[in-house]
């Protein structure tokens, strides 16, 4: 909402106070002002000269030599204009003048004579054509009339006005206009607002001569209020309502649009006026529409309407959407003989769907649909009849058309100053309180305070407590620390897993990002899944686009987008992490599964053992001793050779591999990948918080080593695990130390050592049952894997 | 004899001077002390002297072992010090050269900063709480005082899994959630993503961070309000900073303020990140409405409460001077090394 700030003096003095004071003091009671505008700030010392005499410039054809009175001196300008003449009055700019766009214009020489300013064409002072019909496209401004020497030309064109902007919250329907901004600005200063009743004069006939007024849905259309003005001359505002309708960014049309207009800033209610000779009966009757009629709007678009839309219309058709935009059909035209206008409350929330469905919002729809008050009406209808009077536009009937079904009930609530100061932490008299409320027009009564009709956002006590305490000031409310029951705030065992995956994953050099939570469909197709889960994505009904239209099923996708994306900035080494969410579609209920997920991903200096070690890490670190990296061929997103489904405690908990070529093609990355992506809710499930200290050994290890070759298929897992079996309680690390393929060694084969140590607690371990344990091994790893020792 | 005994002292003072390594020491060791050396065998030798001279030559033998092994033990602390000196000269080694060491990871700035707010918030007693992403638009919308229609949600694009689940447009929806399950004293903070349906630019993200903040208790304040989020914001942005509060509208709270610092880059002054107000606008704030409260079961006669939300990407930006949002999400790693 934005208008010159002189208006506001038409009902609250304001003018002890500058623009700025004005926006900082109104933003500070809560009506936030976004902008102060003062238009003629970017044009300086421009001011009005006449011109004396005209020469031809010695050495330049195109030039000439001007001496121009400007009032207390005569200057000479040198020109390259040529439609000026002797005695025009023209604006000139001087010696260090500014001009809009942040042209500053100095004294100097124009091929050696001296020039001490220039003149302006109307554009340079960033005017347009409507503001000067009269001037020249292509040359100097010449004023239409003397004006006196010196003058600044700011004054002449209404330049030195500053242009005040809100932000209005949906709540506040009523500052939607410049009489209730008026009214937030008495309060906010403490100054009398004067609000006159229009005085309307009208003729002594009746209006119910003239139309009928038929409302059927009364719960859409509350109260429907009309006047009539016959003897219509459409023809051009006068000056000062096109300036004060263009300053707040609306065009000027023709004297009863803007009348309109104006009403519409002025008091917040959307206005209507119809050709009344072009309704058919010359009635009105507000309804809802049938199924598929149709309307054509003033902006020439034809729409088709359902039957939740409520329609203003003539005997026969619609002519008008209401509260949104009128019909072509009882457009005002030059030729406009007798108006009806229209003044009405309508329900908000259908204004609203309507204005969306027909995908038009217009500042009419933009009030109606925060709800506007259905007293109101009157006063607007009364005002626009008033202001045709003035202009001489027309002749208003008399009578007004009032079909009010509205409710008259004023709402009453209960006024407890001790209940307000107990939870705004300041302590207001009561007297403080009434006179506050009473400059925001409410009226207290003994212990009730009755709000204003228009101040519909008011519903109970803590909106009273808001009025007071805004027009008190925030500021003046004394900062405190809670007095209250202590709380203690801790982790929950979630939060801390987390905390311990995060370090786990930074020690091992991967750095954390972050992917959008809606994806592509397509990745079903770029991660070459055959994952059922895939299959069933939680779509959005109104995505941004198709590429950011499923909630994302797995975190792997987006992972090795941004490997790609990294890689094609020809970054060699990157090392990833994400922890988020992904969303599951479950049978029998409204939301998704939301399930947290660890992804880790890695391209360039690492291989599948760099992104293993790395999950290993979160293991450790959790505590988690009891897990499995299984051989798996079958999943289609990977390197069907180097791919290992994740088991702890004998639970799936996630998988890990090199991407298979076909998605490094998919998208892009021309380096071997490798991703993983474990389930965060298994890890927290397998955390163990309590750790218990072990004694430090006291009696020594033995270690033995052991050599062997087996089929090249033998997974090193497998071998360690049958070593384990073997092993029992003494048991305390088994460690790989070589694996050797080639010469000496048969093809299909390979030759595997292993480093095991044992250790007792309560002895030193003999030769004798290490050899036992030792024999039982040789011969497990010779039946279940056909071992040679070497 | 005496006389012999002195010119091997003299002899061995002077050849102990030359000495200059360990080997040389040790020979000069077995060349006078050794089973065989030239001391030894005076004291071998002392059977020929005559019972009076005995003695004396005896004792003047041992003093000079004695005298002799002392001069040797020095020398060898000597010999070792200036061993060891060369040594450490030649094992002396480029310290400019690069180092070895094996590279961390870090958190995403967006993390960094919510963990930064989290231990701020929890040392005040608050827990923090967690909610769907994807919601009823009950707790997004209607149990915050926002029913179907409400102008209010125009300012939120929203969108829609159905009719009646959406992805939450705010931390807010697990304010309703949290009440619903928990009695009164509550102190908790929600960090999470929020989604809006605005189109990727500088300053905006479909998906963005926010984090909510609840107390509900016995009479709490406004002015608590105004305290927590000063501690809060003090710690930080640096105790200098001023808070302001300016009345707003929210519709789940009554009354309801936004929240502007002091600009942290001029101070206040006025410049051009603060667009000359001097205060940059941080986060929502306010009084729960009575009728949130009661939504949730909550007596709102014998309970208040207070709630605040803080979008996290402004926070970030500002921290870090990122004049571009795209960039917490492209993943770029020469971005994400910087934090």
């Amino acid at each position: 909402m934005k208008f010159p700030i002189n208006w506001l003096n038409d009902y609250v003095d304001v003018t002890e106070y500058t623009p700025e004071q004005i926006a900082h003091y109104m933003t500070m009671s809560g009506s936030k002002v976004e902008a102060v505008e003062n238009i003629g700030d970017q044009i300086d010392r421009v001011v009005v000269g006449k011109i004396l005499e005209i020469e031809k410039h010695p050495d330049a054809d195109k030039l000439q030599i001007c001496k121009i009175d400007v009032g207390n001196e005569v200057l000479q300008i040198v020109t390259g204009a040529h439609n000026i003449s002797v005695n025009d009055y023209i604006p000139v700019a001087l010696d260090n003048s500014k001009l809009p766009g942040g042209i500053v214009i100095k004294k100097g020489k124009l091929r050696g004579v001296e020039s001490n300013g220039m003149l302006c064409s109307f554009n340079e002072l960033a005017l347009t054509k409507e503001d000067v019909p009269y001037a020249d496209e292509n040359g100097i401004l010449i004023f239409p009339k003397p004006y006196e020497l010196g003058m600044d030309v700011k004054e002449i064109f209404g330049l030195n006005e500053s242009i005040i902007e809100f932000e209005i919250t949906p709540n506040r329907s009523d500052c939607f206009s410049v009489i209730g901004l008026a009214r937030e600005a008495a309060a906010t200063f403490d100054k009398p607002l004067n609000i006159k009743k229009p005085d309307v004069k009208a003729n002594n006939e009746n209006v119910n001569d003239y139309a009928k007024v038929t409302v059927l849905d009364t719960e859409k259309c509350p109260r429907y209020t009309a006047r009539v003005v016959k003897n219509v001359k459409i023809e051009e505002s006068p000056k000062w309502l096109k300036d004060r309708l263009k300053l707040s960014g609306i065009r000027s049309i023709n004297n009863i649009v803007d009348i309109t207009n104006y009403v519409l800033l002025e008091y917040g209610q959307p206005m209507h006026a119809f050709d009344l000779d072009k309704l058919s009966g010359k009635e009105i009757v507000v309804r809802c529409a049938k199924d598929g009629e149709k309307i054509t709007t003033l902006d020439e678009q034809e729409h088709n309407l359902d039957s939740s839309m409520l329609l203003i219309c003539d005997k026969e058709n619609p002519s008008c959407v209401a509260g949104v935009m009128g019909g072509m059909d009882s457009e005002i035209t030059e030729d406009t003989k007798t108006i009806l206008f229209e003044s009405a409350s309508f329900f908000g929330p259908s204004v609203r769907i309507t204005a969306k469905k027909l995908g038009m919002r217009t500042e009419s729809s933009a009030r109606f649909e925060k709800g506007l008050d259905p007293k109101g009406v009157i006063d607007a209808l009364n005002r626009a009849c008033e202001l045709v009077e003035q202009l001489g536009a027309g002749e208003v009937v008399g009578g007004i058309i009032d079909v009010d079904n509205s409710s008259n009930e004023p709402y009453i609530l209960p006024f407890r100053p001790d209940y307000i100061n107990s939870f705004m932490g300041f302590n207001l008299d009561r007297d403080y309180m009434v006179k506050v409320l009473s400059l925001l027009d409410f009226k207290v009564e003994g212990d009730k305070v009755t709000v204003p009709s228009y101040r519909m956002d008011v519903e109970g006590e803590a909106d009273i407590a808001e009025e007071v305490a805004r027009i008190y000031g925030y500021d003046k409310i004394e900062s405190t620390f809670m007095k209250a029951e202590t709380t203690l705030g801790v982790k929950t065992k979630d939060q801390k897993v987390k905390d311990i995956i995060v370090s786990a994953l930074i020690s091992q050099g991967l750095y954390e990002i972050m992917n959008f939570s809606f994806t592509t469909p397509d990745i079903v197709k770029l991660l070459n899944t055959n994952n059922p889960d895939f299959s069933k994505m939680i779509e959005i009904t109104n995505p941004l686009g198709k590429d950011c239209s499923v909630m994302r099923p797995t975190l792997m996708a987006d992972m090795v987008k941004t490997l790609a994306y990294n890689f094609n900035q020809r970054i060699q080494n990157a090392k990833f992490y994400e922890i988020a969410n992904v969303y599951l579609p479950q049978d029998g209920e409204k939301l998704p599964n939301e399930s947290k997920r660890v992804c880790l991903g890695m391209y360039g200096d690492c291989d599948f053992y760099t992104i293993k070690g790395a999950v290993e890490s979160i293991f450790e670190k959790l505590k988690i001793s009891y897990y499995e990296f299984k051989t798996c061929s079958d999943d289609t997103t990977f390197h069907p050779g180097r791919c290992a489904k994740i088991y702890a405690n004998n639970q799936y908990i996630g998988i890990i591999g090199e991407t298979n070529p076909i998605v490094n093609d998919n998208y892009s990355i021309g380096a071997r990948t490798y991703i993983a992506e474990l389930e965060f809710n298994k890890l927290c499930e397998f955390y163990k918080e309590d750790v218990k200290f072990k004694p430090l050994p006291k009696f020594p290890a033995v270690t033995r080593d052991i050599a062997m070759i087996v089929n090249d298929e033998v997974c090193i897992g497998d071998l360690e695990k049958g070593i384990k079996q073997c092993s029992g309680k003494i048991l305390e690390e088994i460690k790989l130390f070589d694996v050797y393929k080639g010469s000496q060694i048969d093809e299909g084969k390979k030759s595997v050592a292993f480093s095991i140590i044992y250790r007792a607690e309560d002895r030193t371990l003999t030769d004798d049952e290490i050899s036992k344990v030792f024999d039982k091994i040789i011969e497990k790893l010779k039946k279940d894997f056909g071992a040679q020792l070497r | 004899m005496k006389e012999l005994l002195n010119q091997i002292k003299s002899d061995a003072t002077s050849a102990l001077c030359s000495i200059d390594n360990m080997e040389q020491l040790e020979n000069f060791r077995v060349k006078y002390l050794g089973k065989k050396g030239e001391i030894t065998a005076v004291l071998k030798g002392l059977g020929s002297v005559s019972a009076e001279e005995r003695p004396v030559i005896g004792q003047l033998a041992n003093e000079i072992r004695f005298e002799l092994e002392n001069a040797i033990t020095q020398k060898r602390d000597e010999l070792k010090q200036t061993e060891m000196l060369k040594k450490l000269e030649n094992e002396k080694i480029d310290v400019t050269m690069p180092s070895k060491k094996s590279e961390m990871g870090n958190k995403h700035p967006l993390t960094i900063v919510q963990n930064r707010l989290e231990e701020i918030f929890m040392g005040m007693g608050f827990s923090i709480a967690d909610g769907p992403e994807v919601e009823l638009d009950y707790y997004n919308f209607e149990a915050l005082n926002i029913p179907k229609h409400h102008p209010a949600r125009d300012t939120q694009d929203t969108f829609y899994i159905s009719d009646d689940v959406v992805l939450r447009t705010q931390t807010s929806s697990v304010q309703a959630r949290v009440m619903e399950n928990t009695k009164p004293p509550i102190r908790v903070i929600a960090p999470g993503r929020v989604f809006r349906s605005d189109a990727v630019d500088a300053t905006h993200s479909p998906v963005f961070h926010q984090m909510e903040g609840l107390v509900v208790d016995k009479g709490i304040t406004m002015g608590d309000l105004k305290g927590t989020l000063e501690i809060a914001l003090k710690k930080l942005y640096g105790d200098d900073i001023k808070l302001r509060l300016r009345p707003h509208h929210f519709p789940f709270t009554e009354p309801s303020a936004e929240v502007d610092i002091s600009c942290f880059v001029c101070g206040g002054k006025g410049c051009s990140v603060c667009k000359k107000e001097g205060f940059i606008e941080i986060l929502g704030a306010g009084m729960v409405h009575p009728k949130v409260l009661k939504n949730c079961g909550i007596d709102p006669e014998i309970y208040s409460g207070f709630a605040f939300g803080i979008g996290l990407e402004r926070v970030v930006m500002r921290s870090y001077n990122i004049g571009d949002m795209r960039h917490l999400y492209e993943n770029d790693l020469r971005f994400l090394k910087q934090f």
